[in-house]
């Protein structure tokens, strides 16, 4: 056998080798004894190792990777929070702590930008009320841009620019979840492209590599068998649809598409009426504030839209009769746009407010007689967005997920029956989290420790959904893909990353910041920053940075870019020909013989 | 490490590290496991290398292998008779295999072996009814059956004689994304 032999070799090996040889494989071989045991130490370190080991032996390998996608989310988090912290907030605290260190504070509005802190005799009411807005005590702590008002720090031997590591901050963190994101999902990508392009595997990979061999528990087995039963039979129905999609007549075609047009007309339809009862519900809570139900119609409405739209679009899909895969991406991809956007629409509606002034023109660029500190009702709203979030996860597992569990279990009626066991949709939880994650990369820029108080959230969301999944649900009958969910969850990602840069680089370089707040007081806008810095610089450096950014590299910069993808593309064309080739050989090569 | 354990010499040990994927203490780990299937048979001093091989019947009865549809043809492509009895060897070879080390070509030879039932080196399309029977314990019909096997071979087919051969088979396995995550057995 393999092991008997290859030590035979190595004993007889051994005795022939000389004193010195023998010293350095020992060494060698003590060398990587001590690498592998590091290793194993690194990874019982990594976090919640036991509790994923332990979902994928009852769950298998689809619902690990969400479980796994929630862990680096929480790591990026993390890191994305202690970037903050050691350019923006460490100076403020030791400025603060230190007294012998002269600061410079360009702000000579800061006397009309008025504290909402209450004052006098406080209810202790008041308080949580101000803990779930975002206001009162809150506005004047390091939670929200407001509170740096400082523009540079004089330590004793360097001058630290605060507004500018505000801004450089900011596109760190966006570029270190973009590198980071791509880094996790290349592999991901490589084995997604050879895939899809032909679909040409689809019931190999069933049959050889569709029985997870870590399973062990025999209610896991029975459901991997059904699922993978259920599988088949849908490739099989794929392939039906398929035939019956070639063979259909014109007249058909042309119902069909008139179909398909007339639902596509109405999910536009339904989105733009979501949109607009966002907007509407947007402008209502800034013009009320007094009840904590009015701050949060925002968040109740944009929850309530995402809630029933998915149930609707996996209605309309039935209707429009396409292929089942096809059918599954669509709703999604609807679903994901859904989410994502309506934060776009809450947003477009707060700038809206913002820059609207009575008379047309404002002066400063903002409405700064109701948004003093804009950034900070921003950040408020963002603040209010998360802690909604949170709260309805937490309200959804104990007042739905529970009680469904009971009734399914204990009552036998025929309702309980046709409501069936929760089931753990992956692409609904999924959606759920990249939803706060982008709200977290929007909100950071406004409210600096978003990202610890996202970390927090998404730490305790691991162990309810965990809780929830070993307690109420059983697996989902539609079963998810191991390689193509890592992929997914990856792509919806970098959406949401996509989605999350545009409201944040319009606010930066288009819309006047605050002049009574911020460290960007003092300047048109909080880009403004960066080219007083490098104009600061020595000549050298400066010219190099102009002509970096000047139009000609950035042009020439396009064009070579777009020359190499041409010539991949070329490539990748040349080696499918290739491959074409060879195969007709083969079979000629087999035929001949 | 530190504890004195009398079961291997340290230049086993060493040979069993070099020729699996596991550490020392998953070694002596699985000697434990081994033990554990049949205590009589099995000795607990592997020095002078004992010649004992445990029955196919207490292997498959493992739990990381009971609910495994393929158990029985797992153990016996790993025996050396094709009997299914195992000796400690032959174990330790089917979980490093079987490990998430082990890379993907070396677990492609034995998957062709254990799904090739009939033990020809091809696999004909008795072989995937018998894989798709024992997968889905027989609850697709006949004609659902030969649908499958017939898409199947189509699919992985390269040189057109109706039957995978190994090169069919590893060419279509490298292009199954799943296959390193599923074919893997935690022990």
């Amino acid at each position: 056998m393999f092991c008997n032999f290859f030590r035979a070799q190595r004993l007889e090996e051994a005795s022939k080798l000389s004193s010195w040889k023998q010293w350095r494989q020992s060494t060698q071989r003590t060398l990587r004894r001590l690498r592998d045991e590091a290793q194993e130490w690194l990874s019982s370190l990594k976090l919640w190792r036991a509790d994923i080991h332990q979902i994928e032996g009852m769950f298998g390998t689809g619902i690990l990777s969400y479980f796994s996608f929630l862990r680096f989310l929480v790591m990026l988090n993390l890191i994305i929070f202690l970037l903050m912290f050691s350019f923006v907030m460490l100076p403020i605290i030791i400025m603060f702590t230190t007294n012998v260190i002269l600061f410079n504070i360009w702000n000579p509005f800061m006397e009309l930008y008025p504290s909402s802190a209450r004052r006098g005799l406080v209810i202790f009411h008041e308080h949580i009320t101000d803990l779930l807005s975002g206001g009162g005590f809150l506005e004047q702590t390091y939670l929200f841009y407001g509170f740096y008002q400082v523009n540079q720090i004089h330590f004793p031997n360097i001058k630290y620019n605060l507004a500018l590591a505000y801004l450089m901050t900011t596109i760190a963190y966006l570029f270190l979840s973009l590198i980071w994101i791509v880094k996790r999902s290349a592999l991901g990508f490589k084995r997604n492209l050879v895939q899809d392009e032909d679909r040409f595997q689809s019931f190999c990979n069933k049959i050889f590599a569709g029985w997870d061999f870590c399973i062990t528990n025999e209610n896991a087995a029975s459901l991997k068998r059904s699922s993978l039963l259920y599988e088949l039979r849908t490739d099989l129905e794929e392939e039906r649809i398929k035939q019956k999609i070639a063979d259909r007549t014109r007249k058909e075609k042309c119902r069909i598409y008139l179909i398909r047009f007339i639902l596509n007309i109405f999910v536009i339809g339904v989105l733009a009426g979501c949109f607009y009862s966002i907007y509407v519900a947007t402008i209502f809570s800034q013009e009320h504030v007094e009840y904590l139900m009015y701050e949060y119609l925002p968040s109740i409405v944009i929850t309530l839209a995402n809630f029933i739209t998915p149930l609707l679009f996996s209605v309309i899909i039935n209707f429009e009769d396409y292929s089942p895969a096809f059918e599954i991406r669509f709703t999604l991809m609807r679903c994901v746009f859904m989410r994502l956007t309506s934060i776009g629409v809450l947003l477009f509606s707060l700038w809206s407010q913002i820059t609207h002034c009575k008379d047309e023109t404002c002066i400063c660029g903002y409405n700064h007689e109701l948004y003093s500190c804009w950034e900070t009702r921003v950040g408020q709203e963002m603040y209010k967005l998360t802690v909604f979030d949170f709260i309805i996860i937490v309200a959804v597992t104990i007042f739905v997920e529970f009680p469904r569990k009971l009734i399914v279990r204990h009552c036998d009626c025929g309702l309980a029956k046709w409501w069936g066991q929760q089931e753990f949709s992956i692409p609904q939880n999924v959606l759920e989290i990249v939803y706060g994650q982008t709200i977290c990369w929007i909100g950071t820029f406004y409210c600096p420790m978003l990202p610890a108080i996202c970390t927090i959230k998404y730490f305790f969301i691991f162990y309810i959904k965990k809780v929830s999944l070993l307690k109420n649900c059983r697996p989902a009958t539609r079963p998810f893909r191991a390689s193509s969910s890592n992929f997914f969850f990856l792509a919806v990602l970098l959406i949401g990353l996509a989605l999350a840069c545009l409201p944040v680089s319009v606010s930066v370089a288009q819309i006047n910041c605050s002049q009574a707040c911020g460290p960007f007081v003092g300047y048109n806008t909080s880009w403004e920053v960066l080219p007083t810095a490098v104009s600061e610089l020595p000549t050298g450096v400066r010219s190099v940075i102009e002509a970096l950014s000047s139009e000609a590299f950035a042009v020439s910069f396009f064009v070579v870019t777009c020359l190499a993808m041409f010539y991949v593309i070329a490539l990748a064309g040349a080696h499918k020909k290739v491959i074409n080739q060879l195969r007709e050989q083969l079979v000629l090569v087999s035929l001949v013989k | 490490m530190g504890n004195k354990q009398t079961i291997f010499t340290d230049e086993q040990l060493d040979a069993y590290q070099d020729c699996t994927f596991f550490t020392r203490k998953e070694i002596l780990r699985l000697h434990g496991r081994y033990h554990e299937l049949a205590p009589h048979l099995v000795p607990m001093d592997y020095t002078n290398e004992p010649d004992c091989k445990v029955p196919l019947s207490l292997i498959v009865n493992m739990p990381e292998l009971k609910e495994n549809p393929f158990r029985n043809r797992i153990v016996e492509s790993f025996s050396e008779g094709g009997d299914g009895n195992l000796s400690f060897n032959e174990f330790v070879d089917m979980f490093s295999v079987l490990s998430e080390m082990a890379p993907r070509e070396l677990k492609a030879i034995y998957a062709f072996k254990i799904y090739d039932f009939n033990v020809d080196n091809f696999l004909c399309k008795e072989d995937l009814e018998k894989t798709l029977n024992r997968l889905t314990k027989e609850e697709l019909t006949p004609e659902e059956v030969e649908l499958v096997c017939d898409k199947t071979i189509e699919e992985a087919d390269l040189d057109g004689d109706n039957k995978l051969s190994f090169a069919d088979f590893e060419n279509m396995i490298s292009r199954a994304p799943d296959f390193l995550s599923t074919f893997h057995i935690r022990i």
